[in-house]
């Protein structure tokens, strides 16, 4: 036996994936190309000329002390945000796993923000962190501290970690839990006749078997810092102050859009497909092999 | 070396009560088999022992101490679970050593105890595969071996061989009953399996929805059950049920047919007769008891299953019967017997094979 399907017709599975693969080509392989292809000209300020320039625009991005920078910057956020997201959110699965009366309440308490827009949840942060009005630095100033993350680079890049951090966390959740959930019991049982402490079944029991759900989210989580991060720091800080929040695919719409050097732009989305690609293979090839039991 | 104590033990999940008040008392080394069928809270009972779950009312008491409160850790017991509960992630090693590793034993001895347990489990070979890498008696094996090499005062086995096959289920059987003598540890072991009960036990705890019908040793659960329901859980083909009056030395059925009696010196009025297959000898008709109309006939080789009705009843309106295969009356004769189907054959009751139930309550008369 054998878990594949099989088509009577040669027409009837390519007409089945074909709406698939036309989304993808043209969302993801013609602006791909078209990137490459301009990744080696370089326009001019109007856009009615282009010149080949071969790897001049890559050249002129390596040797680029801020193109440089941002790659530090995205590495940071990429970090912080999964780190953060992931950690909250395992630690609400658990606490929600360990509920029984009212579950499904906090679960969609718990779901809501995946709903909410990623520049929507920007202003929202704006708004509650802004230095002038924004409840939280009202409520630091209490105690003495002066937050202003327009002035402030470290904070402007909490905040931007935060936002971004606070809606992959429902999302994390959900499968967490699912996780959580699909342990069963009996495990958990017997770990404590062995005389396991909660935190050490935590730690010897669940953690390890969580392991594909966790590297499932580590991935997602890695591409979503990478990519979909973009509305928040829109809103927040684009980018600023100074450069301390230009993460790369920031950056690809800064030089391009707000400065017009679309080679460059250009350039610099090939690297980042580049990354993300690697990083992905190198996620699975050398962490899957560990999460499997 | 342990005692066990179940005191007037009851559990209720919200509004309603599972077990209603269950008395047993395990003696040191003692192997007590729960036994009862499906949901009559077989589980639920040992995993209050285990600390698993929390006691509604009563007192459980491991040597005299009272542990309603005491964690599961701190109860010196160890546990076998159905679906073996072990974990994924760890070699056969790991798995036997983790609460040794807990409790802070030094490396040489642990090694020394789950070797020794491996080679009394024959799972020497075994001690670096996964569990996914076993087969389901392998499996099985590990879970008796973690719970071994605690070396705990009390075992609790919750059906540990309901998930293998017949041949191996009895294989293991034997092993978990010699090893458990082996080791003398007290033990409680909840199965739903009759023939299991009956092999394994020191005595038998049969349960029914909730109550512990009989406590008791195999033998006397069969020979004297305590009540209908005991008398038709225990036995295989189950009790044969008549509904009737006594009236002198006859047994009346519901349908007027009369049963000679023998041997028993009943009070007259109505009551329930139970009498097991293999009681039932077939003999000429001037010798019979009673006769029957045989209605189908399953020849076994080493023993012959026959079931009828009461000579003259339609099995629609005839008796109040309850045996094995629904209103029919079932005999189990030895060897090979030559009555087909559509005869009628002779049956006469062996001595003190009648057993004798309150109508009402179901609850064995007295007869001695
Ligand atoms: N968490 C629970 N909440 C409510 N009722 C429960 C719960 N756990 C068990 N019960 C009920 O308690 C009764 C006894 O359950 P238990 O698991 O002890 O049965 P069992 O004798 O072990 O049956 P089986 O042979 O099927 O394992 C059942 O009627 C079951 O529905
Ligand atoms: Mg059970």
């Amino acid at each position: 036996m054998s878990g594949r399907v099989v088509f009577r017709s040669v027409w009837l599975p390519w007409l089945l994936v074909a709406p698939q693969l036309a989304i993808t080509a043209v969302f993801f392989l013609w602006p791909a190309g078209e990137a490459i292809l301009q990744s080696t000209q370089l326009p001019d300020p109007f856009g009615l000329s282009t010149q080949y320039v071969g790897w001049e625009n890559f050249d002129y991005l390596f040797g680029d002390r801020y193109y440089r920078a941002s790659f530090l910057t995205t590495a940071i956020f990429s970090l912080s945000v999964t780190a953060l997201s992931m950690g909250v959110s395992l630690l609400l699965a658990v606490l929600a796993d360990g509920v029984i009366r009212g579950s499904g309440v906090y679960r969609t308490l718990l779901i809501w923000p995946y709903a909410v827009a990623p520049a929507i949840s920007g202003v929202m942060w704006l708004f509650i962190f802004q230095p002038s009005i924004g409840l939280f630095p009202y409520w630091l100033k209490a105690i003495g501290y002066n937050w202003n993350h327009v002035l402030n680079s470290g904070e402007a890049m909490s905040l931007v970690v935060i936002a971004s951090a606070w809606k992959q966390v429902s999302y994390n959740f959900l499968f967490f839990l699912a996780g959580l959930q699909a342990i069963p019991r009996s495990l958990i049982e017997a770990a404590a006749i062995d005389g396991a402490s909660p935190w050490h079944r935590f730690r010897t029991i669940i953690l390890p078997l969580l392991s594909p759900t966790t590297f499932f989210l580590l991935v997602i989580n890695v591409v979503y810092a990478f990519f979909e991060t973009f509305g928040v720091i829109h809103t927040i800080t684009a980018g600023g102050p100074g450069q301390s929040t230009m993460i790369m695919v920031y950056k690809v719409y800064a030089d391009g859009f707000i400065g017009q050097d679309l080679g460059s732009s250009a350039a610099q989305s090939v690297i980042l497909m580049l990354i993300v690609g690697v990083l992905t293979i190198v996620q699975f090839r050398f962490i899957e092999r560990r999460v499997h039991y | 070396m342990a005692t066990v104590t179940l005191e007037n033990v009851r559990k209720r999940y919200g509004k309603t009560e599972v077990i209603h008040g269950v008395d047993v008392d395990i003696n040191d080394g003692e192997l007590i088999v729960i036994v009862g069928p499906s949901g009559c809270g077989k589980s639920t009972l040992l995993r209050m022992v285990a600390g698993l779950e929390v006691v509604t009312s009563g007192d459980i008491s491991i040597n005299g101490r009272v542990v309603n409160h005491v964690e599961p850790k701190d109860r010196d017991i160890a546990m076998v679970f159905q679906t073996y509960a072990l974990y994924p992630h760890m070699s056969v090693f790991e798995n036997m050593a983790y609460g040794l590793k807990i409790a802070r034993l030094d490396k040489d001895e642990i090694h020394r105890r789950v070797d020794d347990a491996a080679r009394l489990l024959a799972l020497s070979e075994l001690l670096d595969r996964r569990p996914k890498a076993l087969s389901g008696g392998q499996r099985q094996r590990v879970a008796m071996g973690r719970a071994i090499v605690r070396q705990p005062s009390v075992f609790l086995f919750d059906e540990p061989l309901s998930n293998l096959d017949a041949l191996l289920r009895v294989q293991m059987r034997l092993e978990i009953k010699q090893l458990q003598r082996r080791l003398g540890i007290t033990s409680l072991y909840v199965t739903h399996d009759q023939v299991e009960a009956m092999t394994l036990a020191d005595r038998l705890v049969v349960m029914n929805a909730g109550v512990a019908e009989q406590v008791d040793e195999p033998l006397s659960v069969y020979q004297r059950p305590a009540s209908r329901f005991v008398a038709s859980f225990i036995g295989s083909p189950g009790m044969n049920f008549i509904e009737g009056s006594i009236k002198g030395r006859q047994l009346v059925t519901s349908a007027g047919h009369t049963i000679l009696l023998r041997d028993a010196q009943l009070n007259e009025g109505p009551v329930t007769a139970g009498v097991r297959p293999e009681h039932l000898e077939v003999v000429a008709e001037s010798d019979a008891d009673f006769l029957l109309d045989v209605v189908s006939v399953e020849l076994l080789g080493a023993e012959t299953l026959l079931h009828g009705t009461l000579t003259g009843a339609s099995n629609d309106e005839g008796d109040v019967v309850a045996g094995v295969a629904g209103r029919s009356l079932a005999v189990r004769a030895a060897g090979i017997t030559r009555v087909g189907e559509g005869q009628r054959c002779g049956l006469r009751v062996a001595a003190g094979g009648w057993h004798w139930f309150d109508k009402q309550s179901g609850q064995r008369l007295l007869t001695e």
